[in-house]
């Protein structure tokens, strides 16, 4: 058997798979790409040749990051490429987000690209595969970080709509993933009035709806609107800026995991914090190296010295991989 | 400790005023005594629990948390109450305590007992009632509430019977749960009374006064004094005497030889010092009597504390404080060449005419042992707070160095990504000697380069601290520099902070020990 490391190395350009001939979420254009999900800082144009599923490489054209070429595989099919067989299973993230099995010379490594473990009804849930090293985001690796079930969050959110009625709650949120998440966990806490958008959520929502996502009915923010008593949604950039100002006295809410430290709430001048992320918390990044069983694991990015630190209390070799890049934004 | 643990949240992401004295209110008149009260005094700062110390929050999370996973986590939240609230290992639920069993809890339980029930509690809470619990241990907040802000949204809650600047008045005859107080404010209840007791009053503060500002000043209405090195005092005289802080602490326990001195029905306003042999002491021996709850003899003698007084606002029961600054410095003169009490002097009025000449005094402040200069207008009542275009402070210019950054550490908060706490050093000989660390004063673009900088140019790690190329100068602005056994080359200095980067300047051409050592008062070479 071949370990991994012999096989799979950091470059520039990001992680490689040596004879694959082929990068892996590369961070700058390259020949050929395995990509595991649409996020710009994973995702990013002017590839030459890029392997996804469907959904990501639709993605990929509504940000105009498309490759010259592509090839779609279905989560659980298998493609060999110059003897490393590639497979996707669902991580859990965003819609069409995948981690890429590489399978070479008798040994298995994961790259799981970003993952959480709770349920999200706009995507495939994270299937834990076992391997030899699995390769994992750290983005909320400290022991502070512990989402709270997301309907609790939204529920916090419809009881302030509740409190000031006279009020617009404006939701700072990513166009791709959290915005879509957060309109069907609404429309599943019952919220059926229209959810009003931002111009620049209005792509990916239109994506999520064409790939069978139910969204209920969506607005635009028109000019000169008050709209009281309603949620709208907007990119974290725009909810204390002047775009929120024809809102009339808006609530300003934001919904990410960063939003469980309140320094670091208060900072974004946000009145209402919703703990509500697309990325693995403490405990779901412990339950995932158990659940993989996976003797070495690698940290592509965010707070890899919690993590390495905790992985080795549990016996498994962590590594930092450093990867450059990588934001650790929500 | 439900209601308590929101209104704090609510408080802390309330951006205005208005929604923050609206929160206020509204907990006040919604939450029953005395919880409402515990509030209060939990926003005023006026709770203590002399046997739970942020110590035994440490000693907690070291009893249930790992010990690196704490550190990493305590570097990234940079808060240590907010820190063990996330992080303690339990989910928590809706069976809180009361805010009331809480303070009782922490007052009454003996210390050997505390630990035990302070753990239980936080086992049981969620994490944002758990932060409320640490937050009244490790006392302050921190939620952008201040005891001010309190007494207006009392004010408000009283619909207009009680102003806020009755309250303050009466403020210090009060203590929690306030019963009193709120029966007041409700119509309910008479005006607690202070039943001759002696009261602090607010004390009435100088703006700083800005290079912009000094033409717009008529010296003809003005009279200066010197800004003195020690602390903001208020004495009470008469048969319970008392020495408060400015904040409004009762000191009168470690200042023995000042309160012996104030037999006299009145209330005085003045700086506290350390003299012997007429001459004021350096701030650095001042502290040594600060940092002691109760004296020993020894301490007085060696330290023997002095106030210089500039303020009369009570004489025999007569309040002053609306009369011109003129008028009570005359009656202040008048009552100390009459009673003449020991251990105090009176703080001399400095004559001038021009603002030139008080721009010539204050270029000799250092040497005069002053801080800067004071100017008063000679109309201004006494007005507690801050108000504008009264009493100015016009400080002395700062000192500087140029010194070497040795070590460095990441913030908190904002900054605890950047390494931006830096400890620099002088040369002493061949060898780099820390004198001081600083976090202040840099742009955020200076930011991104030092942390940059530190990252590239690490040659050590201690735990979370970087050893440094000793290569990288900053210009180092300080208010003063004293002895101090806090850093191996046994000096310190005051009030430090990062005037510029002197990327131009080699290492080698920084500043030594010995200019430094010039720098302390009564140490000139």
């Amino acid at each position: 058997m071949a370990h991994p490391s012999t096989w799979l190395t950091t470059r520039p350009a990001g992680l490689y798979c040596e004879p694959g001939g082929f990068y892996l979420d590369p961070h700058g254009a390259v020949t050929k790409a395995v990509v595991t999900h649409g996020h710009s800082d994973h995702a990013r144009p002017g590839h030459g040749a890029v392997l996804a599923t469907a959904e990501t490489l639709a993605v990929m054209h509504a940000r105009n990051a498309a490759p010259a070429s592509e090839r779609a595989i279905r989560y659980g099919e298998t493609l060999v490429v110059n003897g490393v067989a590639i497979t996707l299973q669902p991580a859990g993230h965003v819609l069409g987000s995948a981690q890429i099995v590489l399978e070479h010379a008798g040994s298995r490594a994961v790259v799981s690209g970003d993952y959480k473990r709770a349920a999200d009804p706009t995507c495939a849930t994270f299937v834990p595969v076992p391997c030899d090293v699995f390769i994992t985001e750290a983005t909320f690796a400290l022991p502070v970080f512990r989402h709270p079930p997301a309907a609790a969050e939204i529920a916090r959110l419809l009881a302030s709509i509740a409190l000031f009625p006279e009020r617009t709650h404006v939701v700072g949120c990513y166009a791709l993933g959290k915005a879509q998440r957060l309109i069907a966990l609404l429309r599943g806490a019952g919220w059926d009035r229209p959810i009003y958008l931002h111009g620049a959520l209005q792509t990916l929502c239109d994506l999520y709806v064409e790939l069978g996502i139910e969204l209920g009915e969506l607005r635009p923010v028109g000019a000169g609107s008050h709209l009281a008593g309603e949620i709208v949604l907007a990119p974290p950039s725009a909810i204390a800026d002047r775009w929120a100002r024809r809102l009339g006295d808006p609530v300003i809410c934001a919904a990410s995991g960063w939003m469980r430290v309140r320094q670091r709430a208060k900072q974004g001048g946000v009145e209402l914090p919703l703990v509500i992320s697309d990325h693995a918390d403490w405990p779901e990044l412990l339950s995932t190296a158990d659940d993989v069983a996976a003797p070495e694991i690698w940290v592509t990015h965010g707070r890899e010295d919690a993590l390495i630190h905790a992985l080795g209390q549990r016996g498994i070799r962590g590594r930092a991989l450093r990867l450059v890049g990588r934001e650790v934004e929500e | 400790m439900i209601a308590f643990a929101d209104l704090l949240e609510r408080l802390l992401f309330s951006p205005g005023c208005n929604a923050k004295l609206a929160l206020l209110r509204r907990h006040f008149e919604t939450v029953p005594d005395p919880d409402r009260g515990l509030a209060l005094a939990a926003i005023a700062g006026s709770l203590e629990f002399p046997s739970a110390k942020p110590a035994l929050i440490r000693e907690l999370a070291s009893r249930r948390t790992d010990p690196e996973l704490f550190a990493m986590s305590y570097d990234y939240v940079g808060d240590l109450a907010e820190t063990v609230a996330l992080m303690w290992p339990t989910e928590g639920g809706e069976t809180a305590p009361s805010l009331s069993d809480v303070v009782a809890g922490l007052r009454d339980t003996p210390k050997s007992e505390l630990p035990a029930l302070v753990e239980l509690w936080l086992d049981a809470c969620t994490p944002s009632v758990r932060l409320a619990l640490l937050k009244l241990i490790t006392g302050g907040l921190r939620v952008g509430a201040t005891a001010r802000l309190a007494k207006l949204a009392l004010a408000r809650m009283s619909q207009g019977r009680v102003t806020d600047a009755e309250i303050e008045e009466i403020w210090h005859a009060l203590a929690p749960p306030y019963e009193p107080l709120f029966a007041w404010l409700e119509g309910k209840g008479p005006r607690p009374d202070a039943a001759g007791r002696p009261l602090f009053r607010p004390p009435m503060l100088a703006n700083p006064l800005e290079e912009s500002d000094v033409a717009s000043l008529d010296p003809a209405h003005y009279v200066a004094e010197w800004k003195w090195d020690g602390i903001r005092v208020q004495l009470l005289g008469g048969p319970e005497p008392r020495l408060f802080s400015r904040a409004g602490e009762d000191i009168s326990a470690a200042f023995p030889d000042i309160v012996a001195n104030l037999a006299h029905r009145v209330v005085l306003d003045g700086e506290l010092l350390v003299m012997r042999e007429g001459a004021v002491l350096p701030f650095a021996d001042l502290q040594q009597r600060l940092n002691r709850k109760a004296p020993t003899r020894a301490m007085v003698e060696r330290f023997p504390a002095h106030v210089r007084l500039y303020d009369m606002l009570f004489e025999e029961g007569e309040d002053l404080r609306a009369l011109p600054f003129a008028a009570r410095r005359a009656r202040l003169e008048t009552w100390f060449a009459r009673v003449a009490p020991g251990g105090a002097d009176l703080s001399p009025i400095i004559g001038f005419t021009t603002l030139d000449q008080l721009r010539e005094m204050r270029a000799g402040a250092r040497e005069a042992g002053s801080e800067g200069l004071m100017l008063k207008r000679a109309d201004s009542p006494y007005i507690a707070g801050r108000p504008r275009g009264l009493w100015w402070k016009w400080k002395r210019e700062p000192l500087s160095i140029d010194a070497v950054v040795m070590y460095a550490q990441r913030g908190h908060g904002r900054r605890s990504s950047f390494y931006s706490d830096f400890t620099f050093g002088v040369w002493d000989g061949e060898a780099l000697v820390p004198v001081g660390k600083a976090y202040s004063g840099i742009s955020d673009r200076e930011l991104a380069f030092l942390d940059n900088w530190v990252r590239h140019n690490t040659v050590a790690r201690f735990g979370p601290v970087r050893e440094v190329e000793k290569s990288l100068v900053l210009e180092i602005a300080f208010d003063g520099a004293q002895r101090s056994t806090r850093h191996r080359s046994g000096v310190a200095l005051r009030f430090p902070r990062i005037a510029r980067l002197r990327r131009d300047k080699p290492a080698a051409e920084a500043d030594t020990l010995a200019n430094v050592t010039r720098l302390i008062p009564g140490e000139r070479l």
